[in-house]
């Protein structure tokens, strides 16, 4: 089979050691919270990441309200796992199918827009679902939703592996290559029998089920959620993450997430200079290297099988 | 009876002072876009840097009203001038997202660069405006409202008077209706867009001072949600179109006030959100706007 | 009749780009739309495909109405075109291009892709192998791995057409072919289009300013000038048309 080719023997090998090594440092308690928190945070900023790349990136949607879709995925997880008592599993399944159906509906009438109007449209509705959890008393409203800690490193790691393989599956696909003609000229996509709605709906419900995924990981880890933490900084967050690694390339966001965390970690005592920092990376990269670290390129692998595999997007 | 009709139009006066603050963010939105096709991100903390040196001039120099409105008005549009040089002119061929990212880029250095500066502390403005208030058929009109929507009706004619008559706002008109072809009539593009954004950065200003003086209380991150309500009038206005803008502000403050007084003032961002969506997918060129197609 | 169009109009805003026109194209014809600029010849092809609906009129193809339809519908029902200002997908390699052109016949779901079932190894496998031979056909299978946009000005155009053939078309539209190509090529698209009408048995509706072109390649030709038909018939009927040489030839003859 395909499948079990030398390179993705390498990278399964690769998962699998880095998965055993963390789970075995946790397990002797090597681990300080200030660590575990933030490979936590990792997992859940590399889904939204690659989740938000599909629709900026692969389909050049551009969409700056990722963290309502989070919001969603978060709040129905916990609505799930503490009001019904449900399983982790369901209740992180559940609000990411939620999510995805939000997108889904949200999706359909507005990603007719073009550009900076389907941006702002998109930052609308992720205020929008902030508003609606500030208003909901059955969630705890402003004063936040308190939620016990179920997941643990095995949940984030396997969820996050399992994202990325389905997003990476889906990107590498004639369906994903539809997405990419839409981006790449969506009237040209159309004559070649490609229909833009759909890829477009698509693309956008299956990166807000992802972003559900991450929310659901989220809520069920960090004991509370409020509305404030799924504001439009964090929209602008995840994308920043996704714009450094580079519009299109899943690698590129996967690394943006990491060192954006990375980043935000070590420098959470200066809030300030870590977005003074963030903001001027911004403007110097969309000045000098406005791709991104990656442009559309994947991290070339090549060195892990006999042929690198390196594709345009 | 008497005493609803009189709570409506309290409410009336309510929305008219925080829809000319949206008007007055609005008109600088509606014009950069009308010339360079830009959503600014970052007009909304252009109005925080206005309220910010209208404190200073208040608070520490004890200005008066006006030369602190002036004097922030001023700042601004310098600042203006010199965000366009520096982040968006090298971008105006680039992508529209390109732009985007950088207009976003150029927001969040503003909010948490003054942060740095001043503290991400809340401060508050001095009463640069008598607190008195004038009862008119049981409606109590603060001279601060009357005040924020006079200065608005003023600069909006002002504003108007420049667009039409002027050589600066001649060249403004040629250049949003077709860059190449002004330039080939020798009208000096890049000048008249730093006037563009020079002026909208003034403007910008004085929606700070006024937003300071009469809600008394300013922070760094004030800007944003007036910036996107701002956006939002400018759209609903039809963006691109002067009028369209104060009109849209004028609405939207109006709208909001409707939702707080039936009790419901936490969902008021949703509601104004809702009308951008609404206005986007029914008639995305606004109330006043015409329809264009991309060319095939 | 493969296609019929009958009446059709199209305004923009008062102004009629296309007004009451009638065109009757059989299987495996090759035939030429010419006019002066602005005459709307684009236009045509832009209600023809979807892109623009038509203010009034009918489009009959293979039998059913094609009005109203989205672009993707439109190419599913067998029109396909290329573009007077190239249109490829720039950043992607040429082979994709193509592939891109192939997917609405493609047999496997977006699940089994996800899943990497069997029946994605065997369409990805059937789709590679019937986007090189087309790239054969082309003379661009050495380019299959290059970034389209990279491709010298004659091989993107001819990267056009293999893209159009790609969604197996019964109609194809081709818009200014031989723009910006030197006699050399053009003679050798010539062929190309000949060759594509007798292989596939497709019918081709070109527009084209390259009078050698329009003249040597197609059996009959339209001419349109300000949105209406003033002439139809064989080449040698338009080349002595007094209304066309008034209309157009004359204009190139000053």
């Amino acid at each position: 089979m395909k499948v079990l080719n030398r390179k993705n023997l390498a990278i399964l090998l690769a998962v699998l050691v880095a998965y055993g090594g963390i789970q075995a440092a946790i397990a002797a308690r090597l681990v300080p919270p200030f660590y575990s928190v933030n490979l936590m945070l990792i997992c859940v900023y590399v889904i939204l990441a690659t989740s938000l790349n599909l629709i900026n990136g692969v389909t050049g949607q551009f969409s700056i309200g990722h963290a309502g879709f989070m919001a969603i995925g978060a709040y129905l997880s916990a609505i799930v796992s503490v009001k019904l008592h449900g399983p982790l599993g369901a209740a992180i399944l559940a609000g990411a199918i939620v999510s995805a159906g939000v997108g889904f509906l949200v999706g359909l009438p507005t990603l007719r827009l073009k550009g900076d109007y389907l941006a702002i449209t998109t930052l609308g509705v992720g205020q929008i679902v902030q508003v609606v959890f500030f208003n909901t008393n059955y969630v705890g409203g402003a004063a936040g939703f308190t939620v016990p800690r179920t997941v643990n490193w095995t949940w984030a790691f396997w969820l996050t592996v399992i994202s990325i393989v389905i997003i990476h599956n889906f990107t590498n696909s004639t369906h994903g290559r539809a997405c990419i003609s839409v981006r790449e000229n969506e009237i040209a996509a159309e004559a070649m029998g490609i229909n833009s709605t759909k890829y477009k709906v698509m693309a956008f419900s299956l990166g807000s089920f992802f972003g559900g995924i991450a929310g659901g990981l989220y809520a069920n880890y960090m004991y509370l959620i409020q509305p404030t933490t799924f504001s439009f900084l964090t929209s602008f967050n995840i994308l920043v993450m996704v714009v450094l690694g580079g519009l299109g390339s899943m690698t590129g966001s996967i690394v943006g997430a990491v060192v954006m965390t990375v980043l935000s970690a070590y420098l959470s005592n200066f809030p300030e200079w870590r977005m003074v920092v963030t903001a001027l990376l911004l403007i110097v990269m969309m000045l000098f290297r406005p791709s991104g670290l990656l442009g559309t390129k994947e991290f070339n692998l090549g060195f892990l099988g006999k042929k690198g595999e390196s594709r345009a997007a | 009876m008497g005493h609803v009709l009189r709570e409506g139009l309290q409410q009336v006066v309510n929305g008219l002072s925080m829809g000319s603050v949206y008007a007055l963010i609005a008109l600088g939105y509606t014009m950069v876009y009308g010339i360079v096709k830009l959503i600014n991100f970052a007009h909304g903390d252009v109005m925080m840097i206005g309220a910010y040196v209208g404190w200073l001039a208040t608070s520490r120099l004890h200005m008066s009203f006006v030369p602190a409105l002036l004097l922030a008005m001023a700042s601004c549009a310098l600042l203006g001038v010199i965000i366009e040089r520096i982040a968006y002119k090298p971008l105006r061929n680039a992508t529209r997202v390109a732009a985007l990212i950088t207009a976003i880029g150029v927001s969040l250095f503003l909010e948490y660069g003054n942060m740095l500066v001043a503290s991400a502390q809340v401060r508050s403005y001095p009463p640069v405006l008598p607190s008195v208030s004038y009862k008119v058929g049981g409606v109590y009109l603060q001279y601060g409202a009357i005040v924020i929507f006079g200065t608005t009706i003023i600069l909006m004619i002002l504003l108007t008077l420049t667009v039409q008559y002027t050589k600066i706002g001649k060249a403004m008109r040629a250049a949003s209706f077709d860059k190449d072809a002004a330039l080939m009539m020798g009208v000096n593009v890049n000048s008249t867009i730093s006037a563009t954004f020079a002026i909208g950065s003034a403007l910008a200003a004085a929606a700070g001072v006024l937003y300071g003086a009469y809600y008394n209380t300013i922070d760094p991150l004030m800007g944003i949600i007036p910036g996107l309500k701002a956006f939002i009038a400018a759209v609903l206005g039809g963006i691109g179109i002067i009028p369209g803008a104060v009109v849209g502000g004028l609405v939207l403050g109006l709208t909001e006030a409707a939702v707080s007084a039936l009790g419901a003032s936490t969902w008021r961002d949703a509601v104004a959100f809702l009308i951008l969506i609404l206005v986007l997918i029914l008639k995305p060129s606004g109330l006043f706007g015409k329809n264009v197609r991309e060319k095939v | 009749m493969l296609l019929k169009l009958e009446n059709l109009s199209k305004s923009f805003g008062g102004l009629k780009a296309v007004a009451n026109l009638n065109i009757e194209i059989g299987q495996s014809e090759l035939v030429g739309l010419i006019g002066p600029n602005g005459a709307g010849k684009t236009t045509v092809f832009n209600l023809l495909t979807g892109v623009y609906e038509a203010s009034e009129g009918k489009m009959i193809f293979a039998g059913k109405d094609v009005g109203g339809l989205r672009p993707y519908q439109v190419t599913h029902r067998g029109i396909a075109r290329t573009f007077q200002n190239i249109r490829l997908f720039g950043d992607l390699s040429v082979i994709d291009n193509v592939k891109i052109a192939f997917h609405q016949h493609d047999k496997y779901s977006a699940l089994s892709a996800v899943l990497r079932l069997p029946s994605f190894f065997r369409g990805e496998e059937e789709m590679e192998s019937k986007a090189l031979a087309l790239l054969e056909v082309f003379h661009l299978r050495g380019r299959a791995a290059e970034v389209a946009k990279n491709l010298p000005y004659g091989e993107q155009r001819r990267l056009e057409i293999a893209r159009a053939m790609a969604t197996e078309p019964r109609l194809l539209l081709l818009d200014e072919p031989a723009a910006g190509m030197n006699p050399q090529e053009t003679r050798a698209l010539m062929e190309l289009i000949r060759w594509l009408r007798d292989n596939f048995q497709l019918t081709i509706l070109l527009i084209e300013h390259d009078m050698s072109l329009v003249m040597g390649v197609c059996e009959r030709i339209y001419v349109l000038d300000y949105g209406m038909i003033i002439a139809s018939g064989t080449p040698e009927q338009i080349r002595i048309d007094p209304k066309v040489i008034e209309a157009y030839l004359g204009e190139e003859a000053i």
